[in-house]
């Protein structure tokens, strides 16, 4: 038995954690000695080009991917690849997927309901009742009764976002939100993440839409090649970028 | 079928044309079926012989529809557990469901019917027993685990317990296929949300994956029911076997057979009838396609 390492920093205000994490696909480095710590209350936007690593290093936070080495601490607790810690971390962290993911067999209400039953162990009057409280939050109490095939793809987003925010995560993590989405309902996705933001819920978000990250983030970490090459304050990262790539990426999707 | 594509527009077609244009969409099969049907059905009702012969073979069909009954039943848990295992990451249960999937799909049915029958039994007998000498200090020495003997186990229940088997092996390939047809990100969702694997596929998976596969395990139903004539070799009596008993008894084997197969399809045609019916509810229920 090795001894769980020690939590790197004594910070109280960190909630996650990220210390020289590696996750390697077939030999692949997607994610290559990431280091990252996210404040309690923080809005973090991670960008970058596409297979930067940036997704998989979200995925890890929950351990969708088990990473190949490095640690993660989440609130504190030391992530290993225990079911059961690994269910209870999963159901203190909400994500939110590109697909949405909706269980298409249940309809918005019951996709809302289902988890807070069986992880949660509420009793089905507490969780319909939660459920319609967060379905109002997003904006569709309306839909409650309708199925995911019946929905816009904003508004089973914003059904995924409230069937996460039910389970009472401490922290929400956005895998590219609104690339799935045509460009008219990209707006109604972003305005329920900027409420939940100004709410004060930790949140890790990888997006492409930089008004998002201007706006809403206090820390913007740009990776490229599975490595952070540099994070900051929006103000500074997007006004006076240090690095040579940062300044690249930049011009390339700030026209 | 093949002519919709060139079918001219209604005003521009002879009467004549139209008439040949409906008729080859009628289900004329189904005609033949129901006259040759009729037929057999009316020399029933006026030939001794053949009232004889459905009299007989009716004794058989509670033995038939029993052992389709019970046989199905059995091959769907066995089925769904071997599924299961042959999309576990545990590489015993992999191993293990994927090792009873090949045997199973690699070895005819009528063989395995003897095997089970004929060794497999015996055999846990045998195995019964010996645990019942060693447990003897504790039961008595005679026990009723010691006191088990080939005839306790008929051979209609080694016959349903082999067609389970030999269906569950099937049917472990038709799970398969439906879980591994629901998208990763389902599973994913699911367990971002807390969930264990084994909630995820019950909650999740399977009721999605479950619906997909209607359609097959409905087509083996009906085919457990024909496979269960096999039950015969043993001397099982069902409407087969009486059947036989009939044709020999009698010499009258054309008038028997064809009697029996009339008695098969009139069976599997209202199931597969009964099968489509039940899909449809099914369907224009779930409205999930995901």
């Amino acid at each position: 038995m090795s001894t769980a390492p020690v939590l790197p920093t004594a910070d109280p205000s960190a909630m996650i954690v990220i210390k020289n994490l590696v996750k390697e696909f077939h030999g692949l480095r997607a994610v290559d000695n990431v280091s990252l710590t996210v404040a309690r209350g923080k809005v973090t936007v991670i960008i970058g080009p596409s297979g930067s690593g940036k997704s998989t290093l979200l995925r890890c936070i929950n351990h969708l991917e088990v990473p190949t080495s490095g640690d993660i601490w989440v609130d504190g607790i030391h992530l290993t690849h225990n079911a059961k810690d690994i269910n209870a971390v999963r159901a203190e962290v909400g994500m939110v997927f590109q697909q949405f993911n909706l269980f298409p067999h249940l309809t918005a209400l019951q996709n809302v309901m289902l988890a807070q039953c069986v992880v949660r162990k509420r009793s089905e009057a507490e969780a319909r009742e939660i459920a319609m409280q967060q379905l109002t939050r997003v904006g569709i109490p309306e839909k409650a009764n309708a199925y995911p095939s019946q929905l816009s793809g904003g508004q089973q987003q914003r059904v995924a976002i409230a069937r996460a925010l039910a389970m009472n995560p401490k922290i929400m993590l956005f895998d590219e939100p609104t690339s799935a989405l045509d460009p008219e309902m990209i707006k109604e996705v972003l305005d329920v993440m900027l409420e939940l933001a100004g709410s004060g819920m930790t949140m890790v978000v990888v997006t492409h839409e930089m008004g998002f990250a201007r706006n809403a983030a206090d820390e913007v970490v740009f990776m490229d090649r599975g490595r952070i090459i540099e994070q900051g304050p929006p103000e500074i990262f997007f006004q006076q970028p240090r690095e040579a790539r940062t300044r690249a990426f930049l011009s390339q999707i700030l026209r | 079928m093949s002519l919709s594509t060139e079918r001219l527009p209604a005003s521009e077609q002879s009467l004549a044309g139209r008439f040949v244009d409906r008729a080859a969409q009628w289900p004329w099969w189904l005609l033949v079926i129901v006259l040759g049907g009729v037929l057999i059905a009316w020399n029933a009702l006026t030939s001794e012989l053949y009232s004889a012969i459905f009299s007989r073979l009716t004794l058989g069909i509670g033995v038939t529809v029993f052992t389709t009954l019970v046989a199905y039943s059995l091959a769907l848990v066995i089925g769904l557990l071997a599924g299961l295992g042959r999309v576990s990451t545990n590489p015993v249960v992999f191993n293990l469901a994927t090792l009873y999937v090949q045997v199973i799909r690699g070895v005819p049915i009528l063989v395995q019917l003897l095997v089970i029958a004929f060794v497999i039994v015996p055999l846990l007998i045998d195995g019964v027993n010996s645990l019942g000498m060693l447990l003897a200090p504790l039961l008595g020495a005679q026990n009723f685990l010691s006191q088990v003997r080939p005839p306790d186990v008929p051979f209609l229940t080694r016959c349903i317990i082999a067609l389970a088997i030999a269906y569950g092996g099937f049917q472990a390939e038709t799970f398969r296929a439906g879980i591994q047809s629901i998208s990763r990100g389902q599973m994913e969702a699911a367990r971002s949300l807390g969930m264990s694997y084994l909630q995820a596929m019950r909650y999740i998976i399977l009721p999605q994956a479950i619906r997909r596969v209607l359609p097959p395990l409905g087509n083996d139903f009906v085919a457990m029911l024909k496979d269960s004539s096999l039950v015969s070799v043993l001397g099982v009596r069902d409407i087969t076997q009486e059947a036989r008993l009939y044709a020999a008894a009698s010499f009258r084997y054309m008038e028997t057979y064809l009697s029996l197969a009339f008695f098969y399809l009139a069976m599997t045609i209202v199931l597969s009838l009964g099968v489509k019916w039940v899909e449809s509810r099914l369907n224009s229920h779930g409205r999930g396609q995901g």
